[in-house]
């Protein structure tokens, strides 16, 4: 319990700080970057207790909302997506997920990319329709939505399989 | 009594989700509609420590550009110096009698410009005399605003940021208008409430106002690129190319009127008086 506990914490301050440091500094084609730290909410345990992962991800929209100076788009965006997550589970995995423990780097690479997709899908929309905060810029903003997604659902997949490689 | 435990026990995590969410929505809305009323943000300990060691490694990349950029600077202000009679014969300590403006060097540690609200996070704070409201300019022309001070750090409201607005004017006829950005392309910025009679070309220069009070007058903006007008109002909107690159900035000065509270007071007299 303890050692998830701190693998949860690592993972948490590392996936901030390559996303602080080098994800936020890529500007494919001017302005898009993925956003791979949410890669910890969709690791976190999947048995997990609901509240903390809620506020888990709280936490971690709040600490990118810190760095980023953007108000509380990311705290809302990662709020969703640890709201939403067991839909998503149920939608990639069938309703079976909850009575095993489900290893998504063990799964096979469809339904990881079922289960990332939704998991950005639902991030992103949040995030940049909260960023573009009004209707005229609506257009811009779905299409980030779109470019930016498929950046983060490519850079997701490689980090969850290359973390999981390391451990076996 | 009962009922309504057993309710909040039952929806537990719903009432928990839409406590956080509102927390959030509350801090984006805080965040976007008011001029510095701001909780969370970078200019605090942790992430400004973070972002002055990454920048600290990603100077080296960049320093025989910077250089090149202060040679160029330097000769200018020499070309300008020199042609001055007695120049090098002022006193560097000298008190000026007239020196209304102060700088205060900064250097830029985190940049954003992709969202439509940007934000410059830079090394120098409250230690270095850096308040809030002050003006951020460098070489090429106009930064932004200083919106929220700590110890050694300063968060700056950048000209890329729907919540900017300053004074600006055509160099070559001293028109004003009201310089804001609209979101959407980073060199680019727009002029508003040009009266619709006046004189103007592309490739006219747009500078600072003498009526904007946290930046100098005659500061470099940008260049006319395009003009629209409003039906409504009879003005003129212009498009003004930013001669800023605002994706690369590295050293900033930030400016301040001495006389901006003597000037300020002033005005809030006046309208009291009316």
């Amino acid at each position: 319990m303890s050692s998830a506990f701190f693998q949860n914490i690592i993972r948490f301050i590392t996936l901030i700080l390559l996303q602080i440091i080098v994800f936020n500094n890529i500007n494919l084609f001017g302005y898009l970057n993925p956003y791979i730290y949410i890669v910890f909410l969709i690791l976190y345990p999947v048995n997990a207790n609901r509240y903390g992962l809620l506020i888990a991800g709280f936490l971690l929209g709040l600490t990118m909302d810190m760095f980023s100076d953007s108000g509380g788009i990311h705290s809302a965006a990662c709020l969703c997506l640890a709201y939403l997550r067991p839909f998503a589970f149920k939608v990639a995995f069938g309703l079976s997920y909850e009575y095993q423990t489900i290893k998504i780097s063990k799964e096979p690479l469809v339904k990881q990319i079922v289960f990332v997709s939704i998991a950005v899908l639902i991030h992103h929309f949040v995030l940049f329709m909260l960023e573009a905060f009004s209707l005229a810029l609506i257009g811009k903003a779905l299409l980030k939505v779109l470019f930016s997604g498929i950046i983060t659902l490519i850079f997701s997949l490689l980090i969850i399989n290359l973390f999981s490689a390391q451990k076996k | 009594m009962q009922q309504i435990i057993g309710f909040i026990i039952r929806n537990g995590l719903g009432l928990l989700f839409l406590l956080l969410l509102g927390c959030s929505l509350w801090l984006t809305v805080n965040h976007y509609s008011f001029h510095k009323s701001k909780f969370i943000n970078s200019s605090n300990a942790i992430s400004g420590t973070v972002y002055s060691q990454t920048s600290s490694v990603s100077d080296y990349f960049r320093l025989k550009k910077d250089n090149e950029a202060l040679y160029e600077e330097n000769l200018r202000l020499k070309k300008l110096l020199l042609n001055e009679e007695n120049s090098h014969l002022i006193d560097e300590n000298a008190a000026f009698p007239d020196h209304t403006i102060q700088v205060i060097p900064a250097k830029v540690i985190r940049n954003s410009y992709r969202s439509q609200q940007n934000y410059i996070t830079i090394k120098g704070g409250e230690k270095q005399g850096i308040k809030p409201d002050m003006g951020v300019i460098n070489d090429k022309g106009i930064v932004g605003f200083v919106e929220y001070t700590s110890d050694n750090y300063a968060t700056v409201l950048s000209v890329l940021n729907t919540k900017f607005q300053t004074v600006a004017k055509i160099k070559k006829n001293n028109h004003f208008g009201t310089l804001s950005w609209n979101g959407k392309a980073t060199g680019f910025m727009q002029l508003t409430d040009i009266p619709r009679l006046t004189d103007l070309k592309k490739g006219d220069t747009v500078v600072t106002g003498f009526s904007s009070k946290a930046f100098p007058e005659n500061i470099p903006i940008g260049q006319v690129e395009s003009m629209f007008l409003d039906k409504k109002t009879n003005n003129v909107t212009l498009q003004i190319r930013l001669f800023n690159d605002m994706t690369n900035l590295n050293y900033v000065y930030v400016t301040d009127n001495l006389h901006k509270k003597e000037i300020e007071t002033l005005e809030e007299k006046t309208v009291q008086d009316e």
